[in-house]
């Protein structure tokens, strides 16, 4: 009885989702006992591991690095975690695009379900996840002996540093014939990750173009923020898709989330709900957005912004 | 080439859902269905391929009620030349679903799957990627744009932080993303004509398959409800109040 969590890692280091990843572990852990190991799977991933071993809770990481895994494509990668899968009862991952990529893949090579994006963690085979962009919450029963599992991060609080847990190599090689890795264009930014930011600043339609976003990056530098943005935002070309809070972009639970001309739908919500506290400015005082919020500023955002910037 | 599209039956994005009474589910009484979003956007990914020449013919798929025939119409309706309905009345999950697919997949011979990346009432984002593993083939998940040349998909991947291009051998499952294209209307001469393409209907057992779901819904509740705050009068108001009272300022 024990559980596997397949590490999440970026430019050579750990990601913050892993440390949440491994508190939803922990608490099926307290049903079902057993061990926490982690798999940090990549090329040249040795100080990934490392940090990893130093993840409060882990018993154990096994590490395999090669070139085959590099970029952790979802043929090799699921190929490996199922070699490893038959020593587990869980299989735990990021909802992250990695965790979504390759996990299913995993859980159909062992012929079992997957549960998706859990928030909540019932007993050993039973989880909440939110359904229909999270105007629901569905309590799902596995029936599976082998549990595949990816988990909304925000729903669960980081673990911090424990004890150095143990540090293996794993030497199974999968092949892969079918795919090859070509290129990648990340965005690049001194501000924080959307996912992980303590206070995130979005931009809705409102924000009239995408040259008018320059208004939020005074305020997400003093507030040392990530800027977001809403669907429509995105689907009007403001600004590129990765910038997206919501059920069909980036779900977020900052401490404080600042919604900047953006309505409100639902898909958006969906999305940022469960931020600590949220604050709404929209010339619109009836703006669905200003029913969810803590603070509302009705206002023109072209005046409230500079103002808000200069006053912080 | 042959590419197979799958397709769902949905709530319509626009309704707000409600459970039911009893929480055991969701209440479908009397709701708008359509053809999941996303699948839209695979359906127009199809036909464009074939407008450009390198799909020969498109196979639309669904897994579901007799109702949902209504989408396989419309996917029919915006350029699909037939159709294939797996019926049955069971609550099929993404494993299931894939399970189906496979079966379709040998009996079809696509050089190119395509499915939407996540379907709006289950959000499980699981099949596509189910359906690579059954058959054995590549993956290209949220795609936002694919180029195929050389027998071989050139996919670009919308990842956390930005895009990833990877390059698949065919056949090759591919699953949407939002800004993979903007799908078309079907233009009402076309759902005429629709009605006359070939559709074949079969259970999971011609398939040979058992698709009912191992996961058991136990309850189904609305999330809990945020409750509005305050209306601040005064930027010098709100810079105050996230000083001193909610403290997520210094």
């Amino acid at each position: 009885m024990s559980i596997l969590i397949f590490a999440e890692h970026h430019d050579g280091v750990l990601a913050g989702a892993t440390a949440h990843v491994v508190a939803a572990a922990q608490q099926i852990a307290k049903e079902s006992g057993g061990d926490i190991d982690v798999l940090v799977a990549g090329d040249g991933v040795s100080d990934i591991a490392e940090a990893a071993a130093k993840l409060d809770g882990v018993s154990k990481v096994r590490v395999a690095d090669h070139a085959v895994y590099a970029h952790l494509l979802a043929e090799p990668t699921s190929a490996l975690i199922a070699e490893l899968a038959g020593d587990y009862t869980h299989v735990l991952a990021a909802a992250s695009t990695n965790g979504k990529n390759v996990l299913p893949r995993v859980a159909a090579l062992q012929d079992v379900a997957q549960i998706s994006e859990i928030i909540a963690v019932e007993g050993a085979d039973t989880f909440a996840r939110p359904i229909y962009a999270g105007n629901a919450i569905a309590t799902v029963q596995s029936e599976d002996t082998l549990k595949v599992i990816t988990v909304r991060s925000t729903a669960f609080d980081a673990v911090s540093e424990g004890e150095r847990a143990s540090i293996e190599t794993v030497d199974f090689v999968a092949d892969n014939t079918l795919s090859m890795f070509v290129k990648e264009e990340l965005a690049t930014s001194d501000r924080p990750e959307l996912a992980g930011a303590r206070v995130v600043v979005s931009g809705g339609r409102g924000m009239g173009n995408g040259e008018n976003f320059k208004l939020l990056e005074g305020i997400a530098d003093k507030l040392g923020a990530a800027i977001g943005a809403s669907r429509a935002a995105v689907d009007a070309g403001f600004v590129p898709n990765d910038m997206q809070v919501g059920q069909t972009g980036k779900i977020v639970a900052p401490d404080l989330y600042l919604a900047v001309g953006i309505s409100g739908a639902i898909q958006h919500m969906a999305g940022m709900k469960d931020s600590k506290v949220i604050v709404a400015i929209n010339k619109d005082e009836e703006a669905p957005i200003f029913q969810v919020a803590d603070y509302g500023l009705v206002g023109d955002l072209f005046d409230v912004l500079p103002e808000l910037e200069q006053k912080l | 080439m042959k590419v197979l599209v799958a397709v769902k039956r949905v709530t319509d994005y626009n309704v707000k859902i409600r459970v039911k009474p009893d929480n055991s589910d969701v209440d479908l009484t009397n709701v708008k269905m359509a053809m999941n979003p996303f699948c839209e956007i695979a359906v127009e990914e199809a036909v464009r391929l074939k407008e450009r020449g390198v799909a020969s013919d498109i196979v639309a798929v669904t897994i579901g009620p007799k109702a949902a025939q209504e989408q396989l119409r419309t996917a029919l309706a915006l350029g699909a030349d037939r159709a294939i309905h797996i019926e049955t009345d069971d609550r099929v999950e993404s494993l299931g679903a894939a399970k189906a697919l496979a079966k379709v997949v040998e009996e079809e011979q696509p050089g190119l799957v395509i499915l939407g990346k996540q379907a709006i009432d289950t959000d499980n984002n699981q099949t596509g990627q189910m359906l690579a593993a059954l058959t054995g083939f590549s993956q290209g998940t949220f795609a936002s744009e694919v180029v195929i040349e050389n027998d071989k998909a050139q996919v670009t991947r919308e990842i956390d932080g930005g895009l990833q291009t990877v390059e698949l051998s065919l056949p090759a499952i591919i699953t949407t993303d939002l800004r993979l294209n903007e799908p078309r209307y079907a233009k009402l001469p076309d759902i005429m004509k629709a009605k006359k393409k070939p559709m074949d209907v079969k259970s999971p057992a011609d398939l040979g398959i058992e698709v009912a779901s191992r996961v058991k819904l136990l309850k189904v509740e609305p999330p809990a409800e945020r409750k509005g705050g305050v209306k601040v009068g005064s930027v010098d108001e709100l810079v105050d109040k996230l000083k001193n009272e909610a403290k997520v300022i210094s």
